[in-house]
């Protein structure tokens, strides 16, 4: 029991009838790390999921929780996870402490043990005050964290999350993300799913891009963004009238130079800090007004469209979408 | 638990080193927390219980005294041989309100987490059971008070009487099992509804429930006597003295009705069980 990864998926597969959902899907988490699988829509994210929570047997291919197996060992593999499902789980009729009791009661937690738990993550999640109303009174974020704090009633040692932000406000997401680091940081290992690369590159530690329930890369954000590209110097000059300048100025010093009118901006592929300071000193001798002037290193958005071929999510949330694409899509092939 | 305390709050119980003592528990303690859970429902919407109280008190009052005075009933006064057929019919609809239940926690994603969870599969199913069977009793509770109210008596004896309210609840047993098929098997509590009106209400009207059998066309009174809901409703009105026992005409399962009334509910359960099991097994699979 000393070494195991806390998750390791070898070779899943799942078919639903003719529609093949997961495709060949491995990969490992280290104990007390942040795995994000990322994907668009449809892209095998919650299959696998329940393959590795369980709740869907794999057609083929092998997977370990906690160094238990999924399919001989699921009772195990139960006792040692915790699981924030997609849709938030919590039951509407009860309040938010007996939802925490319902859960941490049927996870095995005695009568007695139960209470100050609920109690201590009821405050945690800043739900206290909410403790004794009904759930149906919640708004979306409070649901999601008492979402949370149920999943964690009888401290997993694994923690899955399926877009366990899909649907809240940026304010809210920020929060769930500290949230989130705070039990990293006392240990617990975290598999999450998004389609929001800002979200995995903020908590996760490797990153593993799927689509059509197959792995096309894994690493860490900073790998990945590497194999987008290079970084690139961007300009962004203050007057619109002197872009023209800007542009020639930059041709001196790079072969190709892309501009945007209306940003304002021009980008070149750069080969180092030292351009920065070289356009830098250009600008200030020409005495052009910038905005802005940096190093732009490609953004996990860029990494997502060199490989799956499209953009991975309209900018933000809907802020309290009930029901995401994603769910019904996965929901449909169920 | 001495890690806890409440100046403890704040700080959440690190992970790994101090998890507080998990022991899965058994399916009889899994299944009665899911009773709870089920039962704060009702508590919170007492309008849950609508279907086995005004509702069933509804049609007491509209059969006997819109119908009953056009319903001759030979041995019995019409409200006294009513009353049983108005449990009886509230009984039936337990497998509604299982299935109504089941396919909401389906719904809802809850059937799933409680799958996550190291608990028997079965305590979903169990404890749904017995909450259905608590919220029919409680109607069958109302009838008998309503019932009392208006004319129906208790006329045998105690053991009888108890007897009655035994096949009632076996019965109830056996349509729960009907219930959690429908509710495995339909995808939304829309379909449940319209499903089970469609078949339900021909179920409990096609039967000696709220009209004698005799005056039924041949063909009719056959499906009528043969029907499993006739069975057991004879029988109660037997127990209870609401009506002497079936005459020579009457089809063989009501000439031995308690009898039947138990045969009836175990044979439902022999076959609806197995189907149940099987259609909750592969709803809650993939």
């Amino acid at each position: 029991m000393t070494d195991h990864p806390a998750v390791e998926a070898v070779d899943l597969v799942k078919h639903f009838g003719a529609t093949v959902a997961v495709d060949g899907v491995s990969f490992s988490v280290p104990r007390g790390t942040v795995l994000g699988l990322l994907g668009p829509n449809g892209a095998g994210k919650t299959t696998t999921v329940r393959m590795l929570t369980t709740l869907s047997p794999p057609t083929s291919g092998t997977a370990r929780v906690a160094g238990h197996d999924v399919r001989t060992e699921a009772a195990a593999v139960r006792r040692a996870m915790g699981l924030t499902g997609q849709a938030a789980t919590v039951d509407e009729l009860l309040t938010g402490r007996e939802n925490l009791w319902l859960i941490g009661r049927l996870s095995g937690l005695s009568r007695r043990a139960v209470r100050p738990l609920g109690d201590d993550l009821l405050e945690r999640f800043s739900l206290s005050d909410a403790a004794d109303r009904v759930v149906k009174t919640y708004s979306g974020g409070m649901r999601r964290r008492l979402d949370l704090a149920v999943s964690l009633i009888a401290s997993p040692s694994v923690l899955f999350l399926d877009e366990p932000t899909t649907g809240l406000d940026p304010r809210s997401r920020i929060d769930l993300w500290e949230v989130l680091r705070g039990l990293v940081r006392d240990g617990t290992t975290l598999l999450l799913t998004t389609q929001y690369l800002e979200e995995a590159d903020q908590l996760c530690d490797d990153i593993v891009v799927i689509d059509h329930g197959r792995v096309l890369a894994s690493g860490t954000p900073t790998q990945l963004k590497d194999q987008a590209g290079r970084a690139s110097v961007v300009v962004t000059v203050s007057d619109p009238g002197r872009l023209d300048e800007a542009e020639l100025l930059m041709r001196d010093c790079f072969a190709e130079v892309y501009v945007e009118p209306a940003a304002r901006k021009l980008t070149a592929q750069a080969r180092g800090l030292a351009d920065v300071a070289t356009i830098g000193q250009r600008f200030v001798a020409a005495d052009i007004g910038v905005d802005d002037l940096g190093l732009a290193r490609p953004s996990l958005d860029d990494v997502f469209l060199n490989l799956t071929g499209h953009r991975a999510e309209p900018d933000g949330p809907e802020p309290e979408a009930d029901d995401d694409p994603d769910h019904q899509l996965e929901g449909a092939a169920r | 638990m001495t890690t806890l305390s409440p100046s403890a709050a704040g700080a959440l119980p690190p992970a790994a080193p101090t998890r507080p003592q998990v022991r899965p528990p058994s399916l009889l303690v899994a299944s009665g927390i899911v009773v709870r859970r089920n039962l704060i429902h009702i508590k919170r919407m007492p309008e849950l219980l609508l279907d086995v109280t005004i509702q069933p008190v509804m049609f007491v009052l509209l059969f006997a005294y819109v119908f009953g005075g056009s319903i001759a009933v030979a041995g019995s006064s019409y409200r006294e041989f009513l009353v049983p057929g108005i449990m009886v019919q509230t009984i039936v609809f337990s497998s509604f309100i299982v299935a109504i239940g089941l396919t909401n926690d389906l719904e809802k994603g809850i059937v799933d987490r409680f799958r996550s969870l190291p608990i028997s599969r079965a305590a979903v199913l169990v404890g749904r059971s017995v909450s259905s069977l608590i919220h029919s009793s409680i109607g069958i509770t109302v009838m008998a008070l309503t019932g009392l109210l208006i004319g129906w008596r208790i006329r045998d004896g105690v053991l009888d009487a108890v007897a009655a309210f035994g096949l009632i609840l076996l019965f109830g047993f056996g349509m729960i099992w009907v219930g959690i098929t429908v509710g495995s098997w339909l995808r939304s509590v829309e379909a449940v509804n319209g499903f089970m009106f469609t078949v339900m209400f021909p179920l409990t009207f096609v039967a000696n429930t709220f009209a004698p059998t005799q005056n039924m066309p041949h063909w009719l009174r056959v499906v009528a006597e043969w029907n499993p809901v006739s069975a057991l409703t004879q029988a109660t009105r037997q127990l209870w003295g609401n009506a002497p026992a079936a005459g020579s005409d009457a089809a063989w399962p009501l000439q031995h009705a308690p009898m039947m009334a138990v045969a009836w509910a175990l044979l439902v359960t022999v076959v609806f069980a197995p189907l149940a099991l099987a259609a909750f097994a592969r709803r809650s699979r993939d």
